[in-house]
């Protein structure tokens, strides 16, 4: 039974993948029902960030270890363009139709923390987790 | 994996699988706005009842779908958005704004048929 494991990202099929197996790990760790496609849902959002702005990277997927309750780690992480500016990117489009299209304000309202690295020419490094619920 | 679409008289209905591509979804589009000519149909059924997610991009495949069918001179209702498929797309932020969507086959079907007889002729 595989708790880590890395997904190369290089074409839409990938994301397909990513999205499965991380619904699957999702399963193993204890997730279920809407959770188990929020999970998907975010896992699909960021691997297509990947594809469109960096052509490729990986998808990290791992189960954390918590007391009571365990959780899943996914990290997106590629060596594109980069983000110039993080908080524009994490501006909500939900109501007023702006903010930058990545889907990542809502990756964070699907996850429980989020956290976003990012320079300029280097690449970005998208890390989210949740809980399972009690 | 392509998505088969069977002619049901006037209607064409495409049946979802689980795991679609973008690649997918593009040709399903090119595909329906092609045969709603062939077949002069005047609607289509999208049954997403099996899709695992929709994301962003498949959210905006289906609504760029309902509006090229439109202009074909069909109408598009969505159906089988699950539960927690339609949890995830509000907390995403994302919308089938100005598509019909229905709870199943036989609903989208009344939908449809009360359209062609001109009553009841309004978007749920």
């Amino acid at each position: 039974m595989r708790d880590e494991l890395a997904i190369h990202i290089a074409s839409d099929a990938d994301i397909v993948k990513a999205r499965q197996e991380g619904r699957a790990l999702a399963e193993r760790i204890g997730f279920s029902g809407s959770d188990l496609t929020i999970i998907a849902t975010a896992i699909s959002e960021v691997a297509r960030n990947i594809i469109k702005f960096a052509k490729r990277g990986e998808i990290v997927l791992q189960r954390v270890d918590r007391n009571p309750r365990d959780g899943i780690l996914v990290i997106a992480r590629d060596d594109g363009p980069g983000i110039p500016d993080i908080p524009l990117a994490m501006q909500d489009g939900f109501t007023t139709g702006h903010g930058l299209g990545l889907g990542l304000p809502g990756c964070r309202r699907l996850m429980d923390e989020f956290a976003i690295e990012s320079s300029v020419g280097e690449g970005t490094t998208v890390s989210m987790k949740k809980w399972v619920s009690s | 994996m392509e998505v088969p679409i069977l002619k049901q008289g006037h209607y064409l209905i495409a049946t979802f699988q689980a795991a679609l591509t973008d690649e997918d979804l593009l040709k399903l589009q090119d595909a329906l706005v092609e045969r709603v000519g062939k077949f002069r149909s005047r609607g289509v059924i999208v049954d997403v009842t099996a899709l695992d997610v929709m994301d962003s991009f498949a959210a905006r495949t289906l609504r760029a779908l309902a509006h090229m069918v439109r202009l074909r001179g069909a109408d598009t209702v969505i159906v089988g958005v699950q539960p927690e498929v339609a949890f995830a797309m509000v907390q995403l932020g994302l919308t089938l704004e100005g598509v019909a969507t229905a709870l199943d086959l036989e609903e989208a079907l009344l939908l449809l048929n009360s359209r062609a007889k001109g009553v009841g002729a309004r978007a749920r």
